[in-house]
C-alpha cells in the first residue's frame, strides 16, 4: 500500500509557479548541476527536450532553470526575476529546444556549463512534485535524485574498488542507499555514484581523495 | 489511529473520543510523519502567512503573465466602482484572483491543494478573518480541517486535474475552503461535512481544459467561482440545510466522474476550452514553434 499523505502535501507544499515539475524540478535540477560544476557558471546552454520544448516558455522553466545556476532555492521568490539577477552575476547563457527525441523522458534538460576552465555536462528529467533524477553527467550514467548525501568518484577501474569504498563509508557510520558504477569501456576510467542517508565526514572524503586510484571526488548535500 | 480514510470515521471518532475536529490531523500527522505538534502549528502558519502574503502581492505588484492572459484581474476587481452584490463578495472575488494571479505570475504560493488552485484558501480564508475577526489560531485550526477534508478527497477520488479534471482540483479547494468556514464559525461536524458535501455536489463534472497548457484560463475565474461556492455552501450548511447525499458519497460520485471522464478534459489541453478557435490561436502562439525536431531513432 501507498505511503499515505502527509498534511504539508495537502496545505503545501509553498512553491512558486503553476506546475512543480515546471518549476521546483527545475531549479532542483540546476542546482544538483551547479554543485557537479562546483561554482556558479559563467556560461550555460540549456537545452528543453520533447514536451518542455514547447512548454518551457509559458511555464517558467527557463526562468527557474536560470534561477537553479544561480543557486536560488525553490520557493525564493527571485525567481521570478531570474533574468535579471543573471546579467548582475554575470552569467550568460542560451536556449535550445528539441523534439522527438524519442530515448528521453518527456520532460528532460540538458545543461551544458562552464567556468574559467572546468565544463560539466548534466541531463536532468524533473519527474513530477518536485522529483528529480540526474540520469548523465558527462556521458556518465548516474541515475541520483538529490535528494540524499551524494558522492560521486571517479577513479580508475581497479578490481575490488567498489567494495573497498563500500566499507570505508560503512566504517564512518553512513548508510549507503544506492550505489551504481558507470564506465564508457572496459579498463577505462570508471564513474561511481554513492546515495547516502547522511552525511560523510570531511576526513573521511579526504581519506578517499588520498587514494591512488581515484582521480576525482565530488560530495553533493540533498538539493532542495 | 484514524486515518482518514472517509469522513464517516472521522465524525465517529470526534464524538467517541469529544476532540475537536482539527486534533485528530494533528496527531496523523505526528504519528505517520514524525512531525511535533510545534512543527505542525509553525507550517501551518507559514502556508498562512504565504496565503496571505500572495492575496497583497496579487492587490498590488504587477500581475501580467508571459501569455498575456493574465493582466491584473484581482486589482481591476478589487478597484471596481460596481459593486454587484457586497463589498465584502467584491473582495472575496478580487482576493481569490489576485492569489491565483501570483501563480500564473511565477511568484510564491502555497499548493492548496495544487497550484492550480492555489488562489481558493486564500481568499476564503482572509476574507473570513477579516469579517468575523478570527484569531490566526482559528484559521490554522480550520487550515488543519481542511488538510483532513484533502487527505479524505485524495484517498477516495483524486486532488489532480490530470486524473480527475478540475472537480479534484478547485472542487477540493472549494469543499476544503467551505469546510473551514463552518468549523472556524462554531459549526457541528455536521455542518461541516454538509458544506463539503454541499460544495461538491456544486462543482461536480467540471474538467480541465486549460488554454495552451498554462494555468491560466479558464484556471484564474474558476478560482474566483470556486471560492463563491464554498461561502455559498457554508451558508446553506451552517443553516442546517441536509445535504441529503451524504459527504462520502459525494466524494464517490466525484471520483467516478472523474474516471469516466475523457483524457481530452484532463489537463491535455486537448478539449473545451483549449480546443476551441481562439483556444487553439492562443496556443499557437505563446507555444514554442522553433523546435529542432530529431528523426525518429532507428532500432
Ligand atoms: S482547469 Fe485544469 S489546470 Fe486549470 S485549475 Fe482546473 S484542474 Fe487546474
Amino acid at each position: 500500500m501507498a505511503e499515505r499523505s502527509s498534511i504539508f502535501d495537502m496545505i503545501g507544499p509553498v512553491m512558486i509557479g503553476p506546475s512543480s515539475s515546471h518549476t521546483a524540478g527545475v531549479v532542483r535540477i540546476a542546482r544538483a548541476a551547479i554543485h557537479i560544476l562546483g561554482h556558479i557558471p559563467e556560461s550555460a546552454t540549456i537545452t528543453f527536450y520533447n514536451s518542455f520544448a514547447r512548454t518551457y516558455e509559458g511555464h517558467g522553466s527557463d526562468r527557474a532553470i536560470i534561477a537553479g545556476l544561480l543557486d536560488f532555492p525553490t520557493d525564493d521568490v527571485r525567481i521570478k526575476n531570474s533574468f535579471d539577477h543573471a546579467v548582475q552575476q554575470g552569467l550568460q547563457y542560451t536556449f535550445k529546444s528539441v523534439g522527438n527525441a524519442s530515448t528521453m523522458h518527456p520532460n528532460t534538460i540538458k545543461l551544458e556549463l562552464k567556468y574559467q576552465d572546468q565544463e560539466v555536462e548534466v541531463i536532468g528529467v524533473s519527474k513530477g512534485g518536485g522529483v528529480i533524477n540526474i540520469a548523465e553527467i558527462n556521458g556518465f550514467t548516474a541515475n541520483i535524485s538529490a535528494n540524499l548525501y551524494t558522492i560521486i568518484i571517479t577513479a580508475e577501474d581497479v578490481k575490488g574498488t567498489i567494495a573497498f569504498m563500500a566499507d570505508v563509508i560503512s566504517n564512518d557510520d553512513c548508510n549507503i542507499a544506492t550505489m551504481s558504477v558507470s564506465r564508457k569501456g572496459k579498463n577505462d576510467i570508471a564513474c561511481h555514484f554513492i546515495e547516502m542517508d547522511s552525511g560523510i565526514r570531511e576526513i573521511t572524503l579526504a581519506y578517499l581523495r588520498s587514494l591512488r586510484w581515484v582521480q576525482n571526488i565530488l560530495y553533493i548535500p540533498p538539493v532542495v | 489511529m484514524l486515518l482518514f480514510d472517509d469522513f464517516k470515521s472521522w465524525k465517529k471518532h470526534c464524538e467517541t473520543t469529544q476532540e475537536p475536529l482539527f486534533q485528530p490531523v494533528m496527531t496523523y500527522e505526528i504519528q505517520q510523519k514524525g512531525r511535533t505538534e510545534t512543527e505542525i502549528w509553525d507550517g501551518m502558519l507559514r502556508a498562512y502567512t504565504v496565503m496571505r502574503e500572495a492575496v497583497q502581492t496579487g492587490l498590488t505588484e504587477d500581475m501580467t503573465s508571459r501569455s498575456g492572459m493574465v493582466n491584473n484581474g484581482g486589482k481591476k476587481v478589487f478597484n471596481s466602482p460596481v459593486t454587484i452584490l457586497s463589498p465584502e463578495f467584491k473582495k472575496l472575488i478580487s482576493r481569490a484572483l489576485a492569489a491565483k494571479e501570483v501563480n500564473s505570475c511565477m511568484g510564491r504560493i502555497v499548493a492548496a491543494p495544487t497550484a492550480g488552485a492555489s488562489g481558493i484558501l486564500p481568499g476564503v480564508l482572509v476574507t473570513l478573518q477579516e469579517l468575523h475577526d478570527l484569531p490566526d489560531r482559528k484559521i490554522l485550526e480550520g487550515l488543519l480541517v481542511s488538510a483532513g477534508i484533502a487527505l479524505i478527497v485524495e484517498r477516495n477520488a483524486s486532488l489532480a486535474g490530470a486524473v480527475g479534471g478540475c472537480q479534484a482540483e478547485t472542487g477540493s479547494a472549494a469543499a476544503m475552503g467551505s469546510g473551514a468556514v463552518v468549523y472556524c464559525l462554531g459549526g457541528n461536524i455536521d455542518q461541516v461535512f454538509s458544506a463539503v458535501a454541499i460544495t461538491l455536489q456544486c462543482m461536480l463534472g467540471l474538467v480541465c481544459d486549460p488554454v495552451a497548457g498554462l494555468v491560466e484560463v479558464p484556471c484564474i475565474v474558476r478560482n474566483a467561482s470556486a471560492a463563491a461556492i464554498a461561502y455559498s455552501s457554508a451558508q446553506i450548511a451552517l443553516a442546517g440545510v441536509p445535504t441529503v447525499i451524504p459527504v462520502d458519497e459525494c466524494v464517490m460520485a466525484m471520483g467516478e466522474i472523474g474516471e469516466s471522464m475523457e483524457t481530452r478534459y484532463k489537463e491535455t489541453a486537448m478539449g473545451g476550452l483549449a480546443a476551441t478557435p481562439t483556444g487553439q490561436q492562443i496556443a499557437k502562439r505563446v507555444l514554442i514553434q522553433d523546435i529542432e525536431v530529431l528523426p525518429d531513432e532507428m532500432s
